[in-house]
């Protein structure tokens, strides 16, 4: 592996805190204490960080209701992630938008939509404006195999591709809608494969293998920066949990449950880093153990936050003054 | 004062911030070279090019997503939806996403400058889907406001002001009203939002209406002038927020009102205005309120259909009538 070790095990240690602070709020849903619905990435983790690290902390990122993942990745703070998902004032978006609609601006993050499909389009937007400040940032935006489907992909590629936009359109297939699953509702074998309607490269990426994951982006971004266009990516991954927690998942068998496990990314990344000699088992214990100490503070600082005042309610509805010139 | 017609007003608006503010942009179907369906933008291709008043394709969603994308990153687009009946062809973007960005994210994205332009209403013989008057469907959308001229020194002033607003606009302009002139400041103008005007004083009776509407309402206010009753013309001029004080003091002082509207009866303002009067002026009318309106029906192709269809001068004489006894 190319990266230095501190890079290697800072990927390690961010696809543990993720699986842990998406575990943590299965348990809440469980417990009866998280309001609303939640949908975890769990299993997912390879994505999120291989694609997050693979970019400069510049570039724009946007993703749907799957990916809270993605804000720990990009280095957001967890205590607000947890307050924000439980609907506290102290969250990052004072409680107002929750798990389906966490945004983390100050990271280049507008965070998770809970339609699927705009953030697509507004995608090219963002990398619009990108391209017009020219300082070769780009616009990435992850969306599920699900929304492939949807017109807005149709869309955006095309807009993209017309306008050359810095866009790096980033296809999630963790093969499952809510209960449709790939093979009932997916005309191609690879979404990648759409790319040529758009003449676009394309390309489907092993999504549970953080490096392999690391790579396509550091190389499809490098192309995108020197102006040659929007790329599909699509990353292959697999989603333990139901489509929300609660979904009993009765239209997997309890097999399939069991062999995604076997591809589990955690698992087998901490693999590799120990068999290269990169790590040994025992810094990996301390980077898991520094994770549940952060996911505690989480929590905590959770626990310890207020629900939003009532004038909330009404409060970032319209900017209220309008520009001067 | 100079006099130019409604269409030269708004371009006019759109030439003089453009050449304030680079930041300000146009994307839209046909709009570049060809100079917009309607001609609203000739001549702004020439003078600004095609970075600045971009073509796109026949895409809605691809149009108001990056529209928003690229206000989310502080550029002032104005994108054009050639007919508002394409609005439910994109309109996610005009309930569920624009509108709701800022509060969602808890006010992290201080500002949403987004003009979406679209045109309405009916005697174009266009049929009935090209010629609604849907305004109504969107004042049901907090965070979005919604404008729509009926002269054109209010067209430029409002769009002026919709312009330099920093929150999403829906600014409306009625295809009929194109060819009509009046007098229109050759400075900028801004035409403060939010407020109503009324646009020709009396004491016996409130018309209530806004748009093209306002046209005939004049006129019909002209002939019962001439039949001595004194009716008083108030033009909502925005339909989002709404003017509630305007309309209350005109019926605290005429004790009696009708609403016209282009929309058919069971859609459009007069239900809100209504509602309105009913709250802050009930003990003050002398009369049940009425509201001229189109027939709750598709617009007819057929031109003595349409006519027929669509609200009227004849149909206000008689509701006023009704009124006064």
């Amino acid at each position: 592996m190319q990266l230095p070790k501190e890079k290697l095990l800072e990927m390690y240690q961010k696809m543990f805190k993720i699986r842990i602070f998406e575990e943590s709020l299965a348990e809440g849903v469980t417990a009866g204490t998280l309001p609303g619905f939640v949908h975890l990435g769990v299993g997912q983790e390879a994505v999120m960080v291989g694609v997050a690290s693979a970019l400069r902390a510049t570039d724009w990122i946007s993703g749907t209701h799957r990916e809270h993942g993605l804000m720990i990745a990009r280095d957001a703070d967890m205590n607000r992630m947890r307050a924000e998902i439980y609907g506290k004032v102290t969250g990052y978006c004072k409680g107002k938008g929750g798990s389906m609609h966490l945004a983390v601006f100050d990271k280049c993050a507008p965070g998770c939509n809970g339609i699927l499909g705009p953030n697509q389009t507004i995608n090219n937007g963002i990398a619009l404006a990108l391209k017009k400040k020219g300082e070769g940032n780009i616009a990435v935006v992850m969306f599920g195999d699900g929304a492939s489907h949807r017109g807005d992909f149709h869309e955006a590629l095309n807009l993209a591709s017309c306008w050359k936009l810095p866009s790096l359109a980033i296809c999630v297939n963790n093969e499952y809608g809510i209960s449709g699953c790939v093979d009932e509702v997916c005309s191609v074998e690879d979404i990648s494969a759409r790319s040529i309607g758009y003449g676009i490269p394309g390309l489907t990426v092993d999504g549970n293998d953080v490096m392999a994951v690391y790579e396509a982006v550091t190389e499809t971004a490098k192309s995108i920066r020197e102006g040659k266009g929007p790329v599909l990516l699509e990353l292959k991954t697999t989603r333990y949990r139901g489509h929300f927690e609660g979904d009993p998942q009765a239209y997997r068998t309890p097999e399939e449950l069991e062999g995604l496990k076997k591809r589990d990314a955690i698992v087998r990344f901490g693999k590799e880093l120990v068999e290269q000699g990169i790590a040994t088992e025992k810094e990996l214990e301390e980077l898991r153990d520094q994770a549940q100490i952060a996911l505690q503070e989480a929590i905590d600082f959770e626990e310890k936050s207020e629900y939003p005042p009532m004038e909330e309610i009404f409060t970032d509805l319209y900017y209220e003054e309008g520009r001067a010139i | 004062m100079r006099e130019i017609t409604f269409l030269e007003a708004i371009r006019e608006a759109l030439r003089q911030e453009m050449e304030l503010d680079e930041n300000v942009f146009l994307l839209g179907e046909d709009i570049g070279a060809f100079g917009g369906c309607f001609g609203v933008t000739a001549g702004l291709f020439e003078q600004f090019g095609a970075e600045r008043v971009m073509d796109t394709p026949i895409s809605e969603s691809g149009i108001m997503g990056a529209a928003l994308g690229a206000a989310l990153m502080g550029l002032r687009p104005i994108p054009e939806l050639m007919f508002i009946d394409f609005t439910p062809v994109c309109m996610d973007y005009l309930t569920n996403q624009a509108p709701k960005v800022r509060y969602m994210c808890g006010g992290q994205v201080e500002k949403l400058p987004l003009v979406i332009r679209t045109t309405s209403g009916g005697w174009i013989r266009a049929a009935g889907q090209h010629s609604q008057s849907l305004e109504g469907w969107f004042t049901q959308v907090p965070g979005l406001k919604v404008v729509m001229p009926g002269t054109p020194g209010d067209a430029k002033g409002l769009l002026t002001a919709a312009m330099r607003d920093n929150n999403p606009v829906l600014f409306i302009e009625h295809k009929v009203l194109y060819g009509i002139s009046g007098p229109v400041p050759e400075e900028e103008v801004v035409i403060p939002l939010g407020k109503a005007d009324i646009k020709r004083e009396g004491s016996d009776i409130t018309l209530i209406t806004y748009g093209f509407m306002l046209q005939k309402t004049l006129a019909a206010a002209e002939e019962l002038a001439g039949e001595g009753i004194n009716a008083e013309v108030i033009d909502l001029r925005t339909l989002s927020p709404l003017d509630h004080d305007a309309i209350a003091a005109s019926v605290h002082k005429t004790h009696k009102a009708v609403v016209i509207q282009e929309a058919c009866e069971s859609a459009g303002l007069a239900g809100l205005v209504i509602k309105s009067l009913m709250e802050s002026s009930f003990d003050y009318l002398d009369a049940p309120i009425k509201t001229v309106a189109a027939y709750d029906t598709v617009i007819p192709f057929s031109p003595p259909l349409e006519d027929a269809m669509l609200p009227n001068e004849e149909r206000i004489l008689k509701a006023v009538k009704e009124i006064m006894g």
